[in-house]
């Protein structure tokens, strides 16, 4: 048994009252490879941004190197030489390696005036090459391959002297041989006595580099187990847990011959999908499982125009569309609901009557110009008496609404069009539990008034309640489909969401 | 949050709302008071009406720029194009001899024509409008000077070009209420504006693209037409402010008209609109657009040299600014 280097116990977060992590606990041993998994939401971010400083826990203690500490922010955590390889680049692409490396503490001469390049390049080489990195020091980072990127920032953090380096979806972005590299570097600081907390959802991988995994769930430490010990079978049930919200699945069987009604073929987008087809069907709630960053929202924006496509096809009704942008999408009938209400979906400052007919604006004019208001406003408390929106007037900012209220409002845009296909992206994301019932109600409501829906969801429950069918995706692909029959269960969605093609 | 504290807040809200609106024209008024006071000469009729008249230009040019800001965007060009749109005017009316209302008609266009170029290089494009702006700035202003052969074009010839500006079809109506047409074409320029803005769907769709472009793209909203139409309003209005000024000197000056820009934005600001868009109206765009004639007109009655008068804008440009954050941050 080695030495701790660091431990977390009874971490207690929460966010406006909601807890993020109920007493939990996690360690890191000297030299060791530690995964923390678990499915979105699980906490796993929340845990890793109290051990950096990012956040402040309201219960709990940590432990480093035996002694207890307090890391009010990031700066500390550095200090003590914890750092973070972030998922998004932290990296300034037109400086070089070795002035990114030592940013905020580059070498100076005469007097501290001048900048020292030429040894700041010098101590960059050394680096570099005790890691094995044939990098030159004064390449620019955007020349570098997003692996090699990556490695920079490794070195960036072992020059801070790191003890402990907590990677974030570490091998999301790149290819297998890169990932081979990445693996090289990890077993060399495993050597060197580093610890490493290893955050992935690629099961294949855990296997292979890790020494032991921590499991989390809704906010709650699962258990810790030695890899060898485990099988991935059993990581993902404990993942996914037992206590599961069953439905009454045998009304969620939709039958097979009813009409089509989007059918999409071969969607592909460079390095983000990769020949996608399916088909959804007439008052059909299609759900769409996957992780984060799995192309689910990338579908969507793709079938909505939003975001061109290198290849492929789109019927609508059994006929080939040309959606070259939102506005025709809309044409042809769809609707999309956008993962982030706040940036795409809401104009916060911004009235409810101006939000809930902005996809309709043309059909409130008179000679397809002046605004007739009063259709408008008619419509619109329609709108907020259907879906019960808490709102004091359709007058209100829509700013000043609570989020799952802002959420009908948007909903109800796409109502108000009445499109025969919706895509709800993350629909009750962010919102409570009393709006999220009724949001359900809706969906299921809608289906059966014959509207076809496609629903992309990151809460497995969420998809199990409402679909009728389910796909799930894994880095660009379609990886499984599955009726939503008593077969259909959480495990086998993990399973598929995990399964990385070569 | 439950019901009665969203009341309270919307209330809270609409009062703050309309006390911006209040500020801003207490503001003109604290102004006219001093100056009335300061010097004998400020509250004249004619005085008064001299101020009027000063903002009839940069007042039509800021009604016009507001459009744009709205949308979060800027048009650097404006001062320029209003240049170009007076060149073109007197070319067609002292060159080629076209009666008066063609001309204006071809001085609108080219206005409005400038305006369609910066917003398609904008929206399709995807220069930024900052940028696509100064372009347009520089190339009305190269134009200006290449079409006149950098020399005034005179409407001599036409009495009645004069008229436009000058004459007054209220005080022949109304014997003694001689109110200059240019003051009477400010004020329905900024009724129509304001209609344009509250009460129909570019109005609209300018507040929408101000307030959160994407979502109103995701919406189904041709944002990219949408944008191209916006400029190509704040165009038209340049030409309506090109005629003026053209009418007023009875002369195309090839060379005038660079840096109005910029006067024209500040009387946007003043007045209340945000440069990230989305928020504004037209009435803030006149009284901002008359708290700078009356500024510069009080200061010169009180013989404060020009170069400082400048400075004293610049200052209440800050002011203006200030006020409005101060004011958000409390909100």
């Amino acid at each position: 048994m080695s030495e701790s280097l660091v431990q977390m116990e009874g971490i207690v977060k929460s966010f406006a009252g909601v807890h993020a992590l109920k007493d939990c606990r996690f360690d890191l041993r000297l030299g060791e490879v530690h995964a923390l998994v678990g499915e979105n939401g699980a906490g796993k971010s929340t845990m890793m941004k109290v051990l950096t400083g990012v956040y402040q826990m309201d219960e709990g203690r940590i432990l480093y190197q035996g002694e207890e500490v307090r890391i009010p922010d990031t700066r500390a955590a550095q200090k003590k030489g914890i750092s973070m390889i972030h998922q998004e680049m932290n990296l300034a692409a037109d400086l070089t390696v070795a002035q990114n490396i030592f940013i905020g503490k580059e070498p100076r001469k005469a007097l501290k005036l001048f900048l020292d390049e030429k040894e700041m390049n010098r101590q960059t080489s050394i680096l570099l090459r005790q890691m094995n990195l044939d990098i030159d020091p004064t390449t620019l980072v955007s020349k570098l391959t997003v692996a090699k990127q990556q490695m920079v920032e490794i070195i960036k953090a072992i020059s801070y002297d790191s003890q402990v380096l907590i990677m974030d979806e570490p091998t999301a972005a790149l290819s297998d041989a890169e990932i081979e590299e990445l693996f090289k570097i990890i077993v060399q600081l495993r050597a060197k006595g580093v610890g490493i907390v290893y955050i992935s959802h690629r099961m294949a991988e855990l296997k292979r580099i890790t020494d032991r995994i921590t499991v989390m769930r809704d906010g709650s430490y699962i258990d810790t187990v030695a890899t060898a010990d485990t099988s991935i079978d059993k990581i993902i049930s404990m993942m996914v847990g037992r206590e599961l919200f069953q439905s009454d699945k045998t009304n969620r069987l939709k039958d097979e011959t009813s009409e089509s009604m989007l059918e999409v073929r071969n969607l592909n987008r460079r390095n983000v999908l990769h020949n996608v087809s399916f088909t959804l069907r007439k008052g059909e709630i299609l759900g769409v499982a996957g992780l984060v960053g799995a192309g689910r929202t990338e579908v969507a924006r793709a079938i909505f125009g939003a975001d061109p496509l290198d290849s492929g096809e789109i019927y609508v009704h059994g006929r080939k569309a040309r959606i070259n942008g939102p506005h025709q999408a809309v044409k042809h009938g769809i609707g999309y609901l956008s993962e982030d209400r706040k940036h795409f979906g809401c104009l916060l400052e911004m009235d409810v009557s101006t939000n809930a007919t902005l996809a309709t604006t043309g059909r409130f004019t008179r000679a397809g110009f002046w605004m007739n208001e009063k259709r408008m406003n008619e419509v619109s408390t329609q709108i907020v008496e259907e879906l019960k929106v808490k709102t004091p007037s359709i007058k209100q900012k829509l700013k000043f609404l609570s989020g799952g209220n802002q959420q009908k409002v948007i909903i109800g845009k796409w109502l108000t069009r009445d499109c025969d296909i919706l895509i709800f992206d993350e629909p009750t994301r962010g919102i409570d539990i009393g709006a999220k019932s009724e949001i359900y109600k809706l969906l299921e409501n809608l289906a059966a008034a014959g509207k076809s829906i496609i629903m992309i969801s990151s809460e497995l429950p969420e998809i199990l309640r409402l679909s009728h069918r389910i796909i799930v995706m894994c880095e660009g692909r379609i990886t499984g489909e599955l009726m939503n029959d008593h077969l259909a269960t959480q495990e086998q969605i993990m399973t598929y969401a995990t399964d990385r093609i070569g | 949050m439950n019901k009665t504290t969203v009341v309270e807040q919307k209330s809270h809200f609409a009062i703050k709302s309309g006390l911006q609106q209040l500020l801003v024209f207490g503001s003109l008024i604290l102004l006219v008071i001093f100056f009335s006071i300061a010097s004998d000469n400020f509250f004249h009729f004619s005085n008064l009406i001299g101020i009027l008249l000063s903002t009839a230009v940069i007042g039509v040019l800021a009604l016009g720029s507001t459009f744009v800001i709205i949308t979060g965007g800027i048009d650097l060009s404006v001062g320029t194009v209003m240049t170009l749109s007076a060149v073109m005017t007197g070319v067609f009316i002292t060159i080629w001899g076209l009666p008066i209302p063609i001309g204006i008609i071809g001085g609108l266009l080219t206005g409005a024509l400038c305006g369609f170029l910066s917003g398609f290089t904008i929206a399709r494009l995807g220069i930024p409008p900052f940028i696509a702006t100064l372009a347009m700035m520089m190339i009305a202003k190269g134009l200006a000077l290449v079409i006149s052969g950098a020399k005034p074009i005179y409407f001599t010839d036409n009495e009645a070009f004069m008229e436009i500006s000058l004459g007054s079809v209220l005080g022949d109506l109304i014997p003694g209420f001689d109110i200059p047409n240019a003051v009477l074409i400010f004020f329905i320029v900024a009724i129509l504006g304001s209609i344009l803005l509250s009460r129909t769907i570019v109005g609209r769709y300018n507040f929408a693209i101000g307030s959160n472009e994407e979502a109103t793209r995701l919406s189904g909203i041709n944002v990219r037409n949408w944008k191209i139409v916006i400029y190509t309003i704040t165009g038209v209005f340049t030409g309506i402010a090109g005629i003026l000024m053209a009418s007023r000197l009875n002369t195309a000056h090839p060379s005038l008209g660079a840096g109005y820009e910029l006067e024209a934005i500040a009387a946007v600001i003043i007045g209340g609109t945000s440069l990230s868009g989305g928020k504004g109206t037209i009435l803030g765009t006149v009284i901002g657009a008359l708290i700078m004639s009356v500024l510069t007109n009080g200061l010169r009655i009180m013989s404060v040299p020009q170069e400082w008068q400048t400075v004293v804008v610049g200052f209440v440009i800050l002011l203006a600014v200030y006020a409005d954050i101060l004011r958000r941050r409390k909100a």
